[in-house]
């Protein structure tokens, strides 16, 4: 599995939000971005998935520029995206938000219940509420889902849009924990925060997104011990964060 | 006033009402269904019920021979007519209703043409629809010869339930359910109901949204369908504007249980099929059509929501 995202513009209408990203994420990393409220984090995430149309350059995947495929048909190939909000479908129960989560691998029968217990491994609170309608769960509880759905698609990259917003801290440490474990065992992780100080401590790579912008690339280590960036992103109390 | 005859006729009313209502019940489906996903009120669901009517009027005169002096059928050649004319409305008002979003919504869509645009398109199709027919039929009332002698199944005390009742009320109940079941139970269902609920949402899961919008289409039109093929067996004529009373009457039902909400819909028809009989007897014939305007406007003033309208504010985020 290779990402790329080449030089990438989007518009919304004649508001260019992005204005010449590229990243790259390789086999088995965390890459990061973090940045501002209206960097342009969540738009790029869209691009990677195809809720958004680039007005120029490329996301090749694979070595296969994808830059026009559907949405639908990138989760297929592999990409999977749990987006801002969790966008659980509030109307189902827990089992059918997962159940569509595997949607388009529908002569794959036998591939559910071992990816039901997969999830319910990672999260063994959503089994407890299996039958609860999705809207009517917390918001930890709605990450999880979000997230278990996603995994149910078996994806190569996974592309998380700020799952700690809005989470209480132990929340937010349980769902770090998990995407970090869920790293381990094999999955690439896009992971968009504003968390910056959780973010940088769990990837490996990270990018700093200003006004649709690149800013800065690093390993993630060293921007948590970068001085510029601990005063702009982490604020000066970080030490002391969870 | 007459409440006397509300008293003495509230059995045949009460059949009445259920058959007129569940005709409302099917075509109200139509409306809800692409509601439901796409937020668009469907003005051409009423010609594709009219559509509909005529297909059981041609299969039954053009193909069976059928007419005026013919008498009613029996036994096997009855149902396969019956059969065939059903067929024949459901797939013609399916195709339609599938090819009205192909032609007349989904490129305004895909190029992101606001609501407005959407609706005036479906205003257009449907004036061009009936206007179409009136010039084919000449704005002549087209009848459809009696395939099926409108016996009674029982008789009670003069309360009586004719076959045609029979078959419209068990007819649409089943399809009902049917569809209902579908919704609920399939993954194709799921996936209509997964769309209708967040599109975005709905694409992250591999859904193809086309191929849903797809299928929603063809499965109000071949309720739809069902309904006019109902219609037909019931009132035996129909005219290039049939749909317009008809389409209206379910449009209010939807309202009426909630746009958007299938088992709304159920309610909404149902009521409003009851309602109309039962205040036609009370202030007159006369008031029949009225009455569907008056419960229209009643709902947006003071439910706009409808009976279920939480539960589609649910389904909604
Ligand atoms: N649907 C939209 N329509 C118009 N502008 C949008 C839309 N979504 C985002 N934007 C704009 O694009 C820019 C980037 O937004 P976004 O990608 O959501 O940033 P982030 O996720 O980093 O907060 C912002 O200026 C935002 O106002
Ligand atoms: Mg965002």
């Amino acid at each position: 599995m290779r990402l790329e995202i080449n030089d990438i513009h989007v518009y919304y209408g004649k508001i260019e939000a992005i204005k010449g990203i590229s990243v790259v994420v390789n086999q088995g990393e965390i890459v990061t971005l973090i940045g501002a409220n209206g960097a342009g984090k969540t738009t790029t995430l869209k691009t990677v998935s195809g809720l958004r149309k680039v007005s120029s350059g490329q996301i090749i995947f694979d070595g296969q520029d994808i830059s026009n495929l559907p949405a639908h048909e990138r989760v297929e190939i592999g990409i999977s995206q749990v987006p801002e909000g969790r966008g659980i479908f509030p109307g189902m129960t827990v089992l059918e938000n997962l159940e569509i989560g595997k949607y388009f691998r529908k002569n794959r029968a036998s591939e559910m219940s071992e990816d039901l217990d997969r999830v319910f491994t990672l999260f063994p609170r959503l089994k407890e509420r299996i039958s609860q309608a999705g809207g009517t769960l917390s918001g930890g509880e709605q990450q999880m889902l979000a997230i278990g759905r996603a995994l149910m698609a078996r994806p190569k990259v996974l592309l998380l849009d700020e799952p700690s917003m809005g989470l209480a801290p132990m929340m937010i440490q349980n769902i770090f924990n998990i995407i970090t474990e869920i790293n381990k065992s094999g999955t690439t992780i896009l992971l968009v925060e504003q968390n910056a100080q959780q973010a940088l401590q769990r990837a490996h790579r990270a990018y700093i997104l200003e006004t649709g912008n690149v800013v800065k690339e690093a390993k993630a280590s060293d921007l948590l011990n970068d001085p510029a960036v601990r005063a702009a992103y982490l604020g000066t109390g970080a030490e002391h964060a969870v | 006033m007459n409440f006397s005859v509300v008293g003495s006729q509230f059995f045949p009313l009460l059949i009445n009402g259920l058959a007129l209502g569940f005709i409302y019940v099917l075509v109200s489906v139509g409306y809800t269904m692409v509601y439901g996903v796409l937020r668009l009120i469907n003005f051409a669901n009423s010609e594709i019920f009219m559509l509909g009517t005529f297909a059981t009027a041609i299969v039954s005169t053009s193909v069976f021979k059928f007419n005026q002096n013919s008498q009613p059928s029996h036994g096997m050649k009855l149902f396969i007519v019956l059969l065939c004319c059903l067929l024949a409305s459901m797939a013609t008002s399916g195709v339609v209703a599938v090819f009205v979003e192909l032609i007349a919504y989904r490129r305004l869509r895909t190029k992101g043409a606001n609501r407005l645009g959407s609706l005036i398109s479906a205003i257009g199709t449907s004036i061009t629809l009936s206007e179409g027919v009136r010039i084919l039929t000449h704005s002549i009332p087209v009848a459809s010869p009696r395939v099926l002698s409108k016996f009674y199944v029982f008789k009670i005390h003069g309360v009586g339930l004719r076959i045609d009742q029979l078959l419209t009320i068990a007819s649409g109940l089943l399809l009902f359910i049917a569809v209902d079941r579908f919704v609920t139970k399939t993954r194709m269902g799921k996936a209509i109901r997964a769309v209708s609920m967040s599109e975005e949402n709905s694409k992250l899961m591999g859904i193809n949204l086309n191929r849903v919008i797809s299928l929603t289409f063809l499965i109000g039109g071949l309720v739809t369908g069902a309904a006019a093929f109902m219609y037909m067996t019931v009132y035996e004529q129909t005219v290039f504007n049939v749909g317009f009373n008809i389409g209206l009457a379910a449009f209010t039902a939807a309202v009426l249980g909630g746009i958007g909400n299938l088992r709304g819909a159920f309610y909404g028809g149902l009521a409003l099929g009851l309602a109309e009989e039962y205040f036609s007897a009370l202030l007159g014939s006369q008031w029949k059509e009225i009455t569907v305007f008056v419960v229209l406007v009643l709902v947006l003033l003071v439910k706009p929501n409808g009976l279920f309208g939480e539960a589609v504010q649910q389904t909604r985020v």
